[in-house]
């Protein structure tokens, strides 16, 4: 059962981290806009060379 | 006459000399154009920041306080196709973003305690029959104990503080017995941590907290999202004045800016901004959304306007009088203040499920106390099996029956352009027997249509068409409507209130009043109530186009589903009786009454009322109000009066009457599916009551059961949108563009 001291605080402390991130992407406003962000993935501007 | 716009009460300072203003947007449909928008705004000067919002179709727009913002970035915007109108959330709308955010944390913080006890208690259910040490055991309980309690603590409160409330108003409600359930499992399960004991309930009363909070947020959102909308609509409709200032200058402000004693000015086809009176010049006006009358009326010096009428003739300069400050508006407030205040508080299905369900559990997790005490049990065994069957029956699928339902519904109605201002909308909606109508501006549309059209040569319609594309005349723009190219004639000039001439083809064109086109009286059906008559003449060619308020395309057809549908139709105008009967008698509906003001109104709903009905009230006038404050549930038009929409339970978008008819079946067909759910939570409470009685109940099975429970009320709610996907799915292009071209010019 040694396994336990270490499993354990990993388990929680994954879990935390994900709490974490979602409370900091919601309050950094990334579900404000939900169909704006599903749209601007799309446009290749980002390529400099695409033309 | 130059004239600047003034957007100044809509900014707010960001700090640092630079200032942010929010602006609705029309037209925007595509990725595009968030790409042409942003890129745009952002190469001209002075403008630090531009952000579109695509799902609410906002614009934050921020500059530098020294270059000249928000007024060439509208216009930049209209170059490029989109109509820009400065948005203000209202309060109302703020505190829904920042209830809907705060549940949205308390749902994560349930959520991941759900899911980390979830993985300690499996490992303790799969243990305790294998080869868990006590050892083990305790120190898994301990740290559920760890997370729940803190966790239980932040994510409980919306419950906590609504059973609270409730309590202190000495009432009942869903939450007191979602909130004692949560907070007897975990002091239960605290105990008996401490007691070394085999089983702990902290995940059942965490994962209780998961779902409901999923219901409460759904529900959230869905109110949130309406608003947003309307909120977005009411920008679109806003209106600018042309106030003079001081030095005798016109400035364009919003409506909202206008005080007691400005100044305005009323050009041809405004519509009257704001109450006040005439001080110079002279006009007709249209006074159909103030109270009904469909003829015009003549005013001149001294005369008294209300905010909403249409100013149909010459150029009107106004003293604007302080709000109320007028017998109309003001005999029209008083009444509803009346109404709001007599109005019985409805009691929703969701409370009086809980009002019945408390009682009843409550006692029976006494009598099983008292039960197993009498039959010998221990004390402490007593208590745990009371406390068993308090969790078992935490009304988790009870909380969740009706907003689910709701969401679902309004869902629906919302892709078929009605919006909710509320959620037990819904179950009044439901229960409607009767219906009463207004006639101007709802059975008929709100703006008159060329109803001769089919004996007029379209070539000739084409070029009238075009010309009165000039005028601002509301007649004109029914005869606008009909041209095919938006491209007015170079040269066309209007002479206010007669109107408007160009040269075609070489060939002088008039459109207007019969004597403007010299054109001798003597026709059919210029004296008939509430229809006018426009003459058009192009050389030698001349056409009479009769222009009058129609009917909406649908209204018969939706008129007859709904006497269908069992209810009793009523009209009630303030319109002449003269003007009332050919549209009562062209709907079939035998009870109608014209020629009544606001309080007659709201007098024959209560005669109704008394009768045992329950009347759902169809208007958009001013002098509807009171009435549709007063009706058991009410609709309006968007283009309603903003004081009749404020006092509508629904609003609708477009030129269909048929959203009536989708609202009241979608309430019903939800209104059943919410007694069905209703019961499904109380057989799934039939089972497991006696299982908990006789002391059985273990966590494995408590989570089993709640959220097998909770599962099966969400899946029968969702048939409300599968056995209908395809006929939403139709309609929601229609809602959409209905959106795109409703507001008002």
């Amino acid at each position: 059962m040694n396994v336990l001291v270490y499993l354990l605080p990993m388990a929680l402390g994954l879990g935390l981290a994900g709490l974490f991130a979602f409370l900091w992407s919601l309050k950094s406003g990334q579900y404000d806009d939900m169909d704006g962000a599903a749209l601007r993935i799309l446009p290749n501007d980002d390529l400099p060379n695409e033309q | 006459m130059p004239e600047t716009v003034d957007l100044s009460i809509f900014a707010r300072p960001r700090g640092d000399g630079v200032s942010q203003i929010e602006l609705a947007l029309e037209g925007v449909s595509c990725m595009g154009c968030i790409q042409r928008i942003e890129s745009g705004l952002k190469a001209l000067p002075g403008i630090v920041d531009a952000r579109l919002n695509f799902t609410n179709r906002r614009l934050m727009l921020a500059w530098r306080d020294d270059a000249s913002g928000p007024a060439q970035a509208i216009a930049a915007l209209e170059r490029m196709g989109y109509r820009a109108h400065p948005f203000q959330a209202d309060g109302a709308e703020q505190e829904e973003v920042r209830q809907a955010r705060w549940l949205m944390k308390c749902l994560a913080v349930a959520g991941f305690a759900a899911m980390n006890i979830m993985l300690l208690s499996v490992s303790v259910w799969s243990g305790n029959v294998t080869d868990i040490t006590p050892e083990t055991r305790d120190l898994f309980h301990w740290l559920s104990a760890l997370i729940a309690l803190p966790a239980a603590g932040y994510a409980g409160q919306p419950f906590f503080r609504s059973a609270l409330a409730a309590i202190r108003a000495r009432a009942v409600n869903m939450d007191v017995p979602i909130s004692l359930g949560v907070l007897l499992a975990l002091g239960m399960s605290l105990v008996e941590t401490v007691n070394h004991a085999e089983h702990a309930y902290f995940d059942s009363a965490v994962m209780l907290l998961f779902f409901l909070l999923c219901g409460r947020y759904l529900e959230h959102a869905m109110r949130r999202h309406t608003r947003a909308v309307a909120g977005n609509l009411a920008a679109l409709k806003a209106q600018t004045a042309h106030r003079f200032h001081a030095n005798g200058e016109l400035v364009q402000v919003p409506v909202s800016a206008l005080r007691a004693h400005d100044r305005i000015l009323i050009r041809p086809g405004d519509r009257v901004p704001a109450d006040g009176v005439v001080i110079g010049g002279r006009s007709e006006i249209d006074d159909g959304l103030v109270t009904g009358e469909t003829a015009p009326r003549a005013v001149t010096t001294g005369a008294t306007l209300y905010a909403g009428s249409v100013n149909l003739g010459g150029t009107l300069t106004v003293r604007v009088t302080a709000a109320g400050g007028n017998t109309l508006i003001d005999e029209i407030e008083r009444l509803l203040d009346k109404a709001v205040a007599s109005k019985s508080r409805y009691v929703r299905l969701a409370d009086r499920a809980a009002r019945r369900y408390a009682p009843v559990v409550h006692t029976t997790a006494a009598l099983t106390l008292a039960g197993w005490l009498i039959a010998g049990a221990s004390a402490h065994n007593a208590i745990l099996t009371a406390v068993a069957v308090l969790i078992i029956t935490c009304p988790c699928a009870l909380a969740l029956a009706i907003p689910v339902v709701q969401v679902v519904a309004a869902g629906r109605l919302f892709r078929q352009g009605l919006f909710l201002n509320s959620g037990d909308v819904i179950e009044r909606l439901a229960e409607a027997d009767t219906a009463v109508f207004d006639k101007t501006g709802t059975l008929t549309l709100p703006e008159p249509r060329v109803v001769n059209t089919a004996s007029i040569d379209p070539d000739l319609l084409q070029v009238a068409a075009r010309l009165a594309l000039t005028s601002h005349h509301p007649l004109a723009a029914a005869v606008a409507r009909h041209a095919s190219q938006c491209r007015p004639y170079d040269g066309a000039t209007e002479e206010p209130g007669r109107g408007v001439r160009a040269m075609i083809d070489g060939v002088e064109a008039r459109l207007g009043s019969p004597e403007f086109c010299r054109i001798a009286d003597g026709f059919e059906g210029a004296d008939h109530p509430g229809r006018s008559v426009i003459a058009f003449h192009h050389g030698e060619r001349f056409t009479l186009l009769t222009v009058h308020q129609s009917l909406r395309p649908d209204a018969i057809a939706t008129v007859r589903a709904l006497a269908a549908l069992g209810l009793d139709l009523h009209i009630l105008s303030g319109d002449r009786d003269a003007a009332v009967e050919p549209v009562a008698s062209a709907l079939d509906i035998a009870s109608w009454r014209g020629g009544l003001t606001p309080a007659d109104k709201v007098a024959a709903l209560e005669a109704m009322k008394a009768q045992g009905r329950h009347v759902l009230m169809v208007g958009d006038g001013i002098n509807d109000a009171p009435a549709l404050a007063a009706a058991h549930v009410s609709l309006s038009p968007v283009s309603a009066a903003d004081l009749s929409q404020a006092h509508a339970d629904a609003v609708f978008l477009g030129e269909r009457l048929a959203p009536v008819l989708d609202a009241l079946a979608t309430a019903r067909r939800a209104r059943a599916l919410m007694r069905q759910n209703l019961w499904l939570a109380v057989i799934y409470n039939l089972i497991a009551v006696p299982v908990a009685v006789a002391g059985l109940v273990t966590p494995l099975i408590a989570a089993a059961a709640m959220s097998g429970s909770s599962v099966l009320v969400t899946l029968n709610a969702l048939r409300l949108s599968r056995s209908t996907k395809s006929a939403a799915a139709e309609n929601r292009p229609a809602a959409i563009a209905a959106i795109a071209t409703e507001a008002p010019a």
